[in-house]
């Protein structure tokens, strides 16, 4: 075992860990611990856009901005991070493109801006150009243009080490955090890092579902490890349902597809979404779009033999704005479909994508350890945090931005906290679950195989908690992910070696998604009202007076070792708009 | 009404031809032995599905010791370049119907860098590579309140390169890069190329300098194997060419 010491350590090196690298290494000691080489980060798989209200191509002002923020979000949204998003999205895209991100430019060398679902004008009033973007690789560039720049700035990486656990001290009565413990891939050796400050920005959790737009390792590995030290997870009912994936793969093709004038169409070739959405039509937001999709399906309406998914129309683009601004999907549905789009529709279904809950912060980033008391040293910000900007359903093109945003606000916040405070004392052994967790994969003699297990747990995930769900469902899925969680102790691995074991690291990451499913469902099941992505079909209405408030989850072991979740509630940060029905 | 589940897999199955493929892997692990080894597994596997798909299947079903990497699947992040059928490709990116499935499908890491377990190969060498050629936008004088402008002709000059992933595949296709590691490779000309040719970019001279080395730009042989093998269709060669001609003309 080693120990380091860092002023400020984050965990993560897609879009929010580099962004917040870059601010904290000019303030601190800084190390980046990623399980991936920092070009390999799911940021890099963005392609639509990033939004602000540069007001390039028309009028345009960060007002609209938030109040369609707010409004995609259906009200669940705190009002106040909001705001900071959709102003400080201005100087987020700026500072991008100084650092050398090659945006689309407008003819007079601007960059240029293109439509997204729920970016609109005026409050509503017909769709707005807010999305700036690198063809159909944004994520890719933002990806690229950070690491260049902590190439620049001389940043410390820790390639491919897990960060599998969260030191957690009491100083006075207040926890704080005391560091983090990781695994180092290529040799197995287990690291503790002592810092003052530590940044999680390890993205989503997208693998518990089957079709998913999401990495392989999309597996909320921060939000299980602080979760499993007595800290709460907000809103994790609310997930995110592309409408757009490719058929039965979930490979994402981007809503920048509709903003360049595509058209989902059912199987007599009708342009559906004219009637759930008379004014966005396709551009309405993610959840209303994936849910008509699935209304035309179950009546009936649904393409192909098993008339299971509908089309995504681009035949009538003409093939030079394909190549231009959509290069990389019209490659995806050529490469695993073997589809021409300049002349057949794609077969497309919605996509499990974004995780909306996650660690609840402030808007520093500071991570909560209740309602209102922060965990002095600990910060969060990215897919993994809630802050919440999101509320119940993203719109498209803000995460690119929150990563932004957020994830520079908590490089800054981190680094001034290490500048001030000294390092909190570890805890007595401070490796000891990770070594027991690692030494009880590798030495069970179990009869139980992960893939199985993530098998039946992204089935039952994607049959009972997806775009529908109803108490029956959500209940049947509670009850399998309680008996893979128990089969998951019985669990067992063939590799145990030292050396770039992956076989045990997919393991830990099982472990992780069970314990995130679980609290999913569970705060699934005590919603009882539909809102954004998370929708009833036994109670469709949204319900303000019970449920406008944030769900948080925290993890409670009773005396006899058994884990339950329990639910608390935290009122939600209303400030300029007042809850509409919410119509597109 | 739970969610309709659309991948009905047994109604699937008996209407797809899944077929029996040989996947012959290179197998190397130091903790068990200082011997690579060729292994064949056997899989019943739908030929529209991945090379990835077939690991996967492999990894999880048949051997969990069996090592390589991957993260996105879709040929976005550049983990899993290696030599299929003795070309380098990324698994995710290569369907099995596409390399004859016939014959037995070879699976090996991807050469010039150093072998750490099975297809697992060490790339610190490689992003050194990278990081030497100043990857990186340089600009000298104020910022500008706003962006930087840039007309669109200018953005399409370097456009190409900036689809690099950092996958390797290039770069350890090039028989200069196997015979004498010391060579930048064509994935850091290429990320070189992207700023050079950057309108708003100010340090092509320093960068083409770094390029003039005797471990630069001047050992390409042109052999196009790197054009070949990017897996993103980066006329990487081109690139190079083009690097070559700045050097000599000075002028980008
Ligand atoms: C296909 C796709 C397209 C999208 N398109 C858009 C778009 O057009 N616009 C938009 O705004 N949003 C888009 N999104 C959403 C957006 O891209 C993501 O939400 C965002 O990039 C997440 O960034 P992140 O930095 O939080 O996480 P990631 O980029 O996922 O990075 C996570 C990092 O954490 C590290 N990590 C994870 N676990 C550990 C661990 N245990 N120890 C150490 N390190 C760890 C990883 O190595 C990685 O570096 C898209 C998402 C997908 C999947
Ligand atoms: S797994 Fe990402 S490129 Fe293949």
């Amino acid at each position: 075992m080693k120990i380091h010491k860092y002023d400020t350590v984050i965990v993560g090196a897609g879009g929010a860990g580099m962004r917040a690298a870059i601010e904290a290494t000019k303030r601190s000691r800084t190390a980046v611990l990623t399980k991936l080489y920092p070009t390999r980060s799911h940021t890099g798989a963005a392609q639509g856009g990033m939004a602000a209200a540069l007001a390039n191509v028309e009028e345009d002002n960060w007002e609209w901005h938030t109040f369609d923020t707010v409004k995609g979000g259906d009200y669940l949204v705190d009002q106040d991070a909001a705001e900071i998003l959709a102003k400080e999205a201005i100087d987020a895209v700026l500072d991008l493109e100084k650092m050398g991100l090659p945006f689309n430019r407008t003819p007079a060398g601007q960059i240029d801006q293109r439509r997204f679902g729920g970016h609109s004008r005026n409050h509503g009033e017909a769709p707005v150009r807010r999305s700036c973007y690198a063809a159909d690789r944004t994520g890719h560039m933002i990806l690229q243009t950070l690491y260049q720049n902590c190439v620049k700035e001389g940043v410390e990486f820790f390639n491919e080490f897990y960060v599998l656990d969260q030191l957690i001290t009491e100083v006075d009565g207040v926890k704080k955090s005391a560091g983090v413990v990781a695994y180092e891939l290529a040799t197995g050796e287990i690291h503790i890092f002592q810092a003052k400050a530590v940044i999680y920005a390890s993205g989503g959790c997208g693998k518990f579902f089957r079709v998913t737009s999401n990495a392989h390792t999309l597996t909320g590995d921060g939000q299980a490890a602080v979760y499993r030290r007595g800290l709460p997870l907000e809103d994790m009912e609310f997930f995110q349902f592309h409408p757009t994936g490719i058929w039965r793969m979930g490979i994402l093709l981007t809503e920048g597809a509709r903003g360049e004038g595509g058209i989902l169409r059912n199987k007599d070739g009708e342009r559906f979404m004219e009637k759930y959405a008379p004014v966005m039509k396709d551009l309405a937001s993610r959840d209303v779009v994936s849910r008509s999709i699935y209304t035309e399906i179950r009546e009936g309406r649904g393409c192909g033999p098993e008339g299971d998914h509908v089309y995504l129309d681009l035949t009538h683009l003409p093939p030079e704005q394909l190549d231009a601004k959509l290069p990389d999907i019209t490659e995806f549905a050529r490469t695993y479909l073997g589809i021409e789009p300049y002349t057949d529709p794609i077969p497309i279904q919605p996509t499990a994508h974004y995780a909306m809950g996650g660690i609840p912060t402030n808007v520093e980033g500071e991570v909560l350890a209740d309602n209102t008391t922060v965990v002095p040293g600990l910060y969060a910000a990215g897919e993994v945090a809630c802050v919440s900007v999101h509320g119940a359903n993203r719109l498209g093109t803000n995460s690119l931005l929150d990563i932004n945003v957020f994830g520079r606000r908590a490089g800054i916040a981190a680094a001034e906290y290490s500048a001030k405070n000294d390092y909190v004392d570890l805890p007595e052994n401070p490796e000891a679950l990770v070594v027991e967790q690692v030494e009880r994969l590798r030495n069970s003699t179990g009869t139980e195989r992960v893939a199985q297990i993530r098998r039946e747990l992204q089935e039952t995930m994607d049959a009972n908690v997806m775009v529908f769900r109803t108490e029956q469902t959500i209940k049947t899925a509670v009850e399998k992910i309680g008996e893979l969680r128990a089969r998951y102790k019985n669990v067992a691995i063939q590799d145990k070696g030292k050396r770039f074991n992956t076989d045990l690291l997919e393991a830990i990451e099982l472990g992780n998604l069970l314990d995130l499913a679980e609290v999913m469902a569970v705060s699934a099941l005590a919603r009882k009202e539909s809102r954004g992505g998370h929708y009833r079909e036994d109670y469709p209405n949204r319900d303000d007076v019970n449920f406008m408030r944030h769900t948080m989850a925290y993890r409670e072991v009773g005396d006899d070792g058994t884990e339950t979740v329990r639910l608390d509630y935290k009122p939600v940060v209303q400030t300029r708009y007042q809850p509409m029905e919410r119509k597109y | 009404m739970a969610t309709p589940v659309l991948d009905k897999v047994e109604a699937e199955s008996a209407a797809s031809p899944y077929i029996t493929v040989t996947f012959r892997v290179r197998r190397f692990n130091p903790e068990v032995s200082a011997e690579a080894t060729w292994e064949d597994f056997q899989l019943e596997i739908d030929p529209k599905e991945r090379v990835l798909d077939g690991l996967h299947k492999i990894k999880w079903e048949l051997d969990g010791t069996l090592t390589f990497r991957r993260s996105c699947a879709h040929g976005i992040c550049g983990s899993d370049a290696m030599r299929i059928n003795g070309r380098n490709r990324l698994a995710c990116k290569t369907l099995i119907k596409d390399i004859n499935p016939e014959k037995p499908i070879t699976i090996e890491p991807i050469k010039g860098l150093t072998v750490l377990k099975d297809l697992v190969v060490d790339m610190e060498p490689f992003f050194q590579a990278y990081r030497d050629v100043m990857p990186f936008l340089v600009t000298t004088g104020n910022e500008p309140t706003r962006e930087r402008l840039q007309s669109p002709e200018d953005r399409e000059r370097f456009d190409d390169t900036t689809k690099c992933i950092l996958c390797a595949a290039c770069t350890s296709s090039c028989p200069v890069f196997w015979n004498d590691g010391q060579y930048f490779g064509p994935a850091a000309i290429v990320n070189a190329h992207r700023f050079i040719f950057d309108s708003r970019d100010e340090a092509g001279e320093q960068r083409l300098e770094i390029l003039n080395d005797k471990d630069g730009v001047w050992r390409c042989r042109t052999t196009f194997n790197c054009t070949d093998a990017c897996p993103r269709g980066i006329e990487v060669t081109k690139a190079i060419q083009e690097v070559k001609r700045a050097l000599i003309t000075r002028r980008f």
